[in-house]
């Protein structure tokens, strides 16, 4: 595939508003997991809820999009300087050249889920106000994103699970690859509700404990929520030595079971064999892998195996679901963005929580931060359905 | 921009009163009334037993129409990447989660939680066909048909391969019937090469349009276009159905249309 520059890019997890809190969080070691608190919900797990999402106010004229979703998505926009950055970029290539992919798998379902507790008692009708469009449908987060960027280019949601907004990568590399865009704001948004926490919960997948990826005695995941954005434009000759680039991108389905990756964990790595492949690249030269790394005993055992099949057991990695949670549809956007960061910053983030990893994973599992002048790096991202996607992305010098 | 294009190989559908693409290409060329039923199921055979039991209306829908576009082309789906496209999903799933969460004790079932996501249908394709290639699943509230098969095309122009594009909605039931009025199911699929391999039915060209989406000349036709997001494509189905040249307006975002050209396949 042809380079794709990530002009600007965002992300506001549990672990800090925008680029620099993230960055010194990764540095710090610092988890953003807590007991969690949210709503009602008394499930006995940590989260890594957002601080003060409800306290954001959508402006006037997108009050029609009014849910937590949305304002997680319009707190990490005011970030780092990415709204001013898209605004540049359409006016050099026309609003209807840049388009809009984001990923999320719950989009603003809480809102749903709440008023489904005041419908009416005799018609059992939704209360005033529910809003399908603007918080309910899955959309509502590309139509809340391209109308607040001012933007009138193709739009899409993609919701392939967790692995959503690492396919949103694939879907604008594609359409600007095509000649249907010039530029695409990628990523995605999920947010914090009663489906997921209840959901993993009674697929007995959630850990009591902040969540320990790669582990020996690992017992589930912990839930996150998380809004992180990239401009992607062609790289073309004009990019600075220290701009990271999106190089390959790979996608595969399992076709083994709704909630379970096959053991032998092929489907993640026929999507890693794709981005390597989409990229030229030979497996030696990805320097650092972030990997899915969820915590539950299966997934990350059918990882560990994928990835030591492909890149070899040496290559240095780690899970930041430690850090930030579980994501679900936003977890391959933060974590694309938190490879470039990697790559700015020479960073490999330790992979927190984990005391001792467990031996039986051909891993080189990294419970320390390292710093080493990175060229390119891979990000893993899975999600139920048997929906796999990697990123490779790479320092431009 | 050059020019998006694919030819058409193969076609599936499923909805009220149009039970195959044989069928459905009678109505649209007015040689045979459309007297509107209510969409019936195929079991899906394809399925373990297992899994089959956990599948609701869209699973069977997008099946059905998936392997109808297929069987048609003579083309094994084991070997296609997917494109799933949906404005609301599954809607009876979501009903019930809604309602056990708004109960004290929320005790959701598992199988109802792995089939919430929105690529469960995809999932499903998956373990029915043992298709291994990348299966992407979109949503664009009324514009779903459009951006499904947008992302198609650039995966036909891009990656140089055949795609299975497969539109569908389905009706919520009450209380979300009220807010998302979608009255039955509907399931397109458009099997979709950069070339003609064998007998294809007609090429795609894609352009932009400001002018308004083409409507049904039919009325109770133009009703069910209008109501069901998937069945935005029956423009273009109609036109597929005449077999003759034209070109064809269908929805997408606000203030656009996708313009397709639509010629014979060399």
């Amino acid at each position: 595939m042809s380079p794709l520059v990530l002009r600007s890019f965002t992300a506001t997890s549990a672990i800090g508003r925008g680029l620099a809190a993230t960055l010194a969080s990764l540095h710090a070691r610092r988890s953003g997991l807590a007991p969690c608190r949210f709503e009602t919900v008394s499930l006995d797990t940590a989260v890594g809820e957002v601080a003060g999402v409800d306290a954001v106010a959508l402006p006037g004229e997108l009050a029609e999009f009014e849910c937590r979703n949305n304002r997680l998505a319009w707190l990490a926009l005011a970030q780092d300087g990415f709204t001013e950055a898209v605004a540049e970029s359409a006016a050099r290539h026309g609003r209807r050249r840049v388009g809009v992919f984001l990923g999320t798998s719950t989009s603003g379902i809480l809102e749903t889920e709440l008023a489904y507790r005041r419908r009416d008692p005799r018609s059992g009708a939704l209360p005033e106000g529910f809003s399908y469009r603007g918080a309910h449908n899955t959309f509502s987060l590309a139509a809340f994103t391209q109308r607040a960027l001012h933007l009138e280019g193709p739009a899409a949601v993609i919701s392939c699970a967790c692995s959503s907004s690492a396919k949103v990568f694939a879907s604008a590399r594609r359409a600007i690859e095509a000649g249907v865009i010039d530029a695409a704001v990628v990523g995605g948004v999920d947010s914090l509700c009663l489906t997921t926490l209840h959901g993993f919960h009674a697929l007995q997948l959630v850990a009591p404990r902040p969540c320990r990826p790669f582990d020996v005695t690992r017992d589930g995941l912990s839930i996150g929520e998380a809004a992180a954005f990239a401009l992607l434009e062609r790289a073309g000759d004009a990019v600075d030595a220290d701009a990271v680039l999106l190089v390959g991108t790979g996608e595969s389905s399992d076709a083994w079971h709704m909630s379970a990756p096959p053991p032998d964990g092929r489907g993640a790595r026929a999507a890693m064999l794709k981005a390597l492949a989409a990229a030229g690249l030979e497996p030696h030269e990805i320097g650092y892998i972030n990997f899915h790394g969820t915590g539950t005993p299966s997934n990350d055992a059918a990882e560990g195996l994928a990835v030591a099949s492909v890149l070899g057991k040496d290559v240095p990695g780690s899970s930041t679901k430690g850090a930030t949670g579980h994501t679900l549809g936003a977890a391959g956007a933060l974590e694309a963005v938190i490879c470039a960061l990697a790559l700015e910053a020479g960073l490999m983030p330790a992979g927190i929580n984990t005391t001792q990893v467990d031996p039986a994973l051909p891993v080189n599992y990294l419970r320390e931060n390292r710093s080493a002048k990175l060229a390119r790096v891979m990000s893993n991202s899975f999600g139920f359905g048997g929906s796999n996607c990697s990123l490779i992305l790479a320092r431009a010098g | 921009m050059s020019a998006l294009q694919a030819c058409i190989e193969g076609i599936g559908v499923l909805g009220p009163g149009l039970p195959d693409w044989p069928s459905t290409a009678r109505v649209l060329q007015g040689a045979s009334p459309w007297q509107p039923a209510p969409v019936v199921l195929p079991a899906p055979g394809c399925l373990p037993s297992a899994e089959r039991r956990r599948t609701g209306t869209v699973v069977r829908l997008t099946l059905a129409v998936g392997l109808e576009a297929a069987r048609r082309a003579g083309v094994d789906p084991a070997q296609l990447p997917t494109v799933f496209t949906s404005s609301g999903g599954d809607g009876q799933n979501c009903h019930e989660i809604c309602e056990v969460l708004a109960t004290a004790e929320r005790e959701l079932s598992p199988t109802r939680f792995h089939n919430s996501v929105h690529n469960a249908p995809a999932g499903y394709w998956g373990i029915a066909t043992g298709a291994t290639a990348a299966a992407n699943s979109l949503c664009a509230h009324d514009a779903s048909f459009g951006a499904g098969l947008l992302e198609a095309l650039c995966q036909v122009a891009v990656d140089h391969t055949p795609v299975l594009l497969i539109a569908y909605d389905a009706s919520y039931p009450e209380p979300m019937r009220s807010v998302r009025p979608i009255p039955d199911a509907f399931g397109v699929a458009l099997l979709l090469a950069p070339g003609a391999n064998g007998p294809s039915l007609a090429r795609l060209e894609l352009a932009w349009s400001e002018a308004p989406a083409d409507r049904m000349a039919d009325a109770a036709l133009e009703s069910l276009r209008a109501s069901i997001p998937a069945a935005r494509s029956l423009p273009l189905l109609a036109q597929l159905a005449r077999a003759v040249p034209g070109r064809v307006l269908i929805d997408y975002l606000d203030g656009a249309c996708i313009a397709l050209e639509v010629s014979a396949c060399r």
